[in-house]
């Protein structure tokens, strides 16, 4: 197994090599120019010119690239050209909103999502079934916008319960004002998260629920609830965990439109100002950064199968 | 009870004993204000945005500052005296100004700011071109000189928008005015602390106890800057929606800038004002690109003029007509140098058929005209569709090319034709103050290759703008201004589109908003 970690680790530098060339030539070829925003609206081409000239903005492609890939060996992102703060500064500081959003999304969305595909599975075709795929089916329909201002509008606004917006760092203040803050964003985010892995745990459950071990436990005289749980969802648990290894990913970075509305200071919104405003050091970082996220989520996830199936060897 | 629970359950516990590590903040007066953009920049000198002109403020004090009849007040000067040639200026400091960092403001400090500011500032640069040398005296006066006579030394020094002339320590102000301060000591009735700022979400400051306010009463930029709260937080809030439910549910005190649609919902709310507080507003403009047909014709433009309906660019811009009003001149309306001289080809009954006339005049062949659009100001897109319709029912072959502000502001300064790239409009607006007199309202001007993005060249205008610098009493530059606008409605360097204002909205418990073009956080008071 450790020699797969190794050799997986390795196609991990050479993923990430190709996506920092790719983002670094598509950024180049994308119209926009970070110099002409910083000047402002009111300065003349020529004070422009002289700003891209200071930000080395106007050297070859080979030789921004070649600087930028030097930096990066030695462990330096750069600087954004606006704030002029470190580029690992930026990302560390929204690091954390973004993590506690998505596990909490993630530990909503899994105690609710696979209870109820569970129980859809056990009651196929039943009405109970058919209220959870209904609930799934809203789940997937619905943006997550519109279910963001919702939630604000009830819970914030008429009922006065949770904030509006904002983030609070951990420990800055109390555990609650903490958790406050995230619960109507991780209830937003993570609809569409209960409708997904609902579906597929049902779906799971009723391809185990079909085979013969299933039978030979009902007709020894287990109870339906050890059956469901001991026998049928851990042989099920290989696609729920992929998807849910997935949605780890996703929600990391797709959790732009919740950050957004919520005005949680998150790495989602950090690429999307940057991306607005041409900050390509950022852009670049940013990007590097997820790409090893998503190669470490797969990896963990291909190594969590043989916790659920001895047979899996690597 | 389970491991995994008493884990959890210790976790909890532990996380909640966390929770008084901040009272003294809890006990600080908070002011929290969602700015009109995100604070990116923190030097005022190296961009001319304007939400860093508003950080600016906070932290920087200026030499004389404009109230809000006009005039030029002292501010961090004690007095100033005047040589009877015109050509020498003395300028004495207050006592007791200080820098963040505890250092006594000089007048070394203020020249180096102010040669700076003069390497960026189109107003700047024209006193850099009169001054012979700037010199420190002693410890609290320093002398101007000039080599000929520059009646708006004062005005210039006292510009209340960007790029105002703010006063830095001498040791951030030798920084390159082309290279952005990280710094932001200055010597302003705020600090800013610069550990607790989040790009795109949060800036603080905090109360400068050493700053020694004037006594005169708040007017605009001048006056007693005098801060009646602990703590400012600029909360940035992208989405508008979320703001305004924000302000509703009391988690902000007040809203810099609204978009008009949102009113209504704010308005209902008992606890919040809805108030226009600016009362120069803003100015929106179509600009032309002159290297390519067909606006490098000036009967094409001068036919713009006859088809522009103000009144359709304000309602689309503000929403609400109590929002915003024509404007038929080339300044600001309601400042000095306003008048509608010349004007009569914007105001009154739309001519199309004239309109038409002129473009046919100008042997007009069919080019294709290409407005540039950024779609994510709204500003600018309401006015891109408005233009498109009117180029159309004059039967010019137009079109939109929208994209985002970024990429706008880069394709603008491209030079080619439409076919390469290029383009024929783009419109933005300016702020008021940016637009009350031929030194500061940059579109207006003829540089050729030096102007602003679309590169006109008319040395006629430029013969009059300079006229006017040189114009003495007020009678004179009215005079001088006027026959500024004359000539631009002649050759029509842009179209105002009219003058509109984005309101603002506060919570009853704060109170002490100053009437001004910029929300000014001084003399606030939050209950």
């Amino acid at each position: 197994m450790l020699a797969y970690v190794i050799r997986r680790l390795f196609a991990t530098i050479a993923v990430m090599a190709v996506v920092a060339f790719f983002v670094f030539s598509l950024l180049y070829l994308t119209p926009g120019d970070p110099a002409a925003i910083i000047a402002g609206d009111a300065a003349t081409g020529e004070d422009i010119a002289r700003i891209r000239a200071g930000l080395g903005l106007d050297e070859p492609f080979l030789v921004r690239f070649g600087a930028w890939v030097w930096a990066l060996l030695h462990g330096d992102l750069g600087v954004s050209v606006f704030t002029n703060l470190p580029v690992t500064h930026l990302i560390g500081q929204r690091v954390e909103p973004t993590l506690a959003l998505t596990l909490c999304t993630l530990f909503v969305s899994v105690l609710v999502a696979v209870p109820l595909g569970v129980i859809a599975a056990a009651r196929a075709g039943g009405w109970t079934d058919r209220a959870v795929m209904a609930l799934s089916v809203l789940g997937f329909s619905l943006p997550v916008f519109v279910f963001a201002y919702i939630l604000i509008m009830v819970f914030s606004i008429e009922l006065g319960w949770l904030p509006v917006q904002g983030y609070r760092n951990f420990g800055a203040n109390s555990f609650w004002d903490w958790l406050r803050h995230l619960i109507l964003p991780s209830i937003a985010l993570g609809t569409v998260y209960i409708a997904l892995i609902a579906r597929i745990t049902r779906a799971s459950m009723l391809d185990v629920l079909a085979q013969d071990y299933i039978r030979t436990a009902q007709a020894k005289g287990l109870a339906p609830v050890p059956v469901l749980v001991g026998h049928a969802l851990k042989n099920a648990a290989i696609p729920i965990m992929t998807i849910i290894g997935i949605g780890i990913a996703l929600l990391i970075s797709g959790a732009i439109v919740t950050e957004t509305v919520f005005a949680i200071p998150g790495i989602g919104r950090l690429t999307v100002d940057a991306i607005l405003r041409r900050d390509y050091p950022v852009i670049q970082g940013v990007t590097l950064i997820f790409s090893a996220i998503y190669v470490v989520i797969n990896l963990l996830v291909d190594l969590s199968y043989m916790l659920f199936d001895p047979r899996i060897r690597f | 009870m389970n491991h995994g629970l008493r884990s959890f359950a210790a976790c909890l516990a532990a996380a909640a004993s966390l929770a008084p590590l901040a009272p003294a903040l809890a006990q600080q007066k908070v002011l929290k204000f969602i700015p009109q953009a995100d604070l990116r920049i923190l030097d005022p000198i190296a961009t001319t945005a304007y939400i860093t002109r508003n950080h600016g403020y906070m932290v920087y004090d200026t030499l004389l500052a404009v109230d809000e009849k006009f005039q030029v007040k002292p501010q961090m000067l004690e007095k100033w005296e005047v040589s009877k040639d015109q050509l020498t200026y003395t300028f004495t400091l207050r006592a007791g100004l200080k820098f963040h960092d505890g250092a006594a403001v000089k007048p070394a400090d203020c020249i180096a700011s102010v040669e700076r500011w003069g390497r960026r500032d189109a107003l700047g640069q024209k006193l850099a071109e009169a001054t012979e040398s700037w010199a420190a005296v002693d410890d609290k006066t320093f002398r101007l000189k000039l080599k000929k006579a520059f009646p708006l030394t004062l005005e210039a020094l006292a510009k209340p928008s960007s790029n105002v002339p703010f006063i830095m320590p001498e040791r951030i102000a030798k920084t390159d005015p082309f290279k952005n301060i990280e710094d932001p000591t200055g010597s302003g009735p705020f600090k800013m602390v610069k550990s607790e700022w989040v790009p795109g979400n949060k800036v603080v400051y905090v109360k400068n106890t050493d700053y020694v306010p004037r006594k005169e009463p708040a007017s605009w930029g001048s006056g007693g800057k005098v801060v009646k709260v602990d703590r400012v937080e600029w909360i940035y809030i992208p989405d508008s929606a979320t703001a305004a439910a924000a302000l509703n549910a009391g988690e902000a005190d007040w809203w810099e800038q609204m978009p008009p649609d949102l009113i209504p919902l704010l308005a209902k709310n008992k606890d919040i004002t809805v108030k226009n507080i600016d009362p120069l507003g803003s100015m929106g403009m179509i600009r032309f690109n002159f290297l390519h047909p067909p606006f490098n014709n000036e009967k094409m433009r001068q036919a713009l003029l006859y088809a522009v309906n103000q009144q359709d660019y304000v309602i689309a811009i503000a929403g609400d007509p109590k929002n915003g009003k024509p404007c038929y001149s080339y300044y600001t309306c309601g400042t000095p140098l306003a008048s509608e001289i010349s004007a009569e080809p914007l105001k009154g009954a739309r001519n199309l058929d004239k309109a038409r006339q002129l473009i046919k005049e100008s042997g007009y062949k069919g080019e294709k005209i290409v407005i540039i659009d950024a779609t994510d100001q709204p500003i600018v897109h309401a006015q891109s569709l408005l233009t498109l319709d009117m180029l159309k029912k004059l039967g010019l072959n137009a079109e939109v090319q929208a994209g985002d502000w970024g990429t706008l502001i880069t394709r603008r300064a491209v030079k080619e034709p439409v076919e390469k790239g290029g383009w024929s409009i783009f419109h933005t607006w300016l702020v008021g103050p940016d637009m009350v007199n031929p030194a500061v309202n940059f579109p207006i001007r003829g540089t050729g290759e030096k102007a602003w993005f679309g590169w006109p060249t008319d040395s006629k205008i430029e013969e009059l703008r300079e006229a006017w610098f040189n114009a003495g009493d007020a009678a004179a530059s009215k005079k001088a201004a006027s026959a500024v606008q004359q000539r631009a409605f002649e050759f029509v360097p842009f179209i105002p589109t009219g003058q509109f204002i984005l309101p603002t909205a506060f919570r009853s418990n704060i109170s002490g908003v100053i009437i001004a073009p910029i929300a000014f956080l001084w003399n606030i008071e939050k209950k």
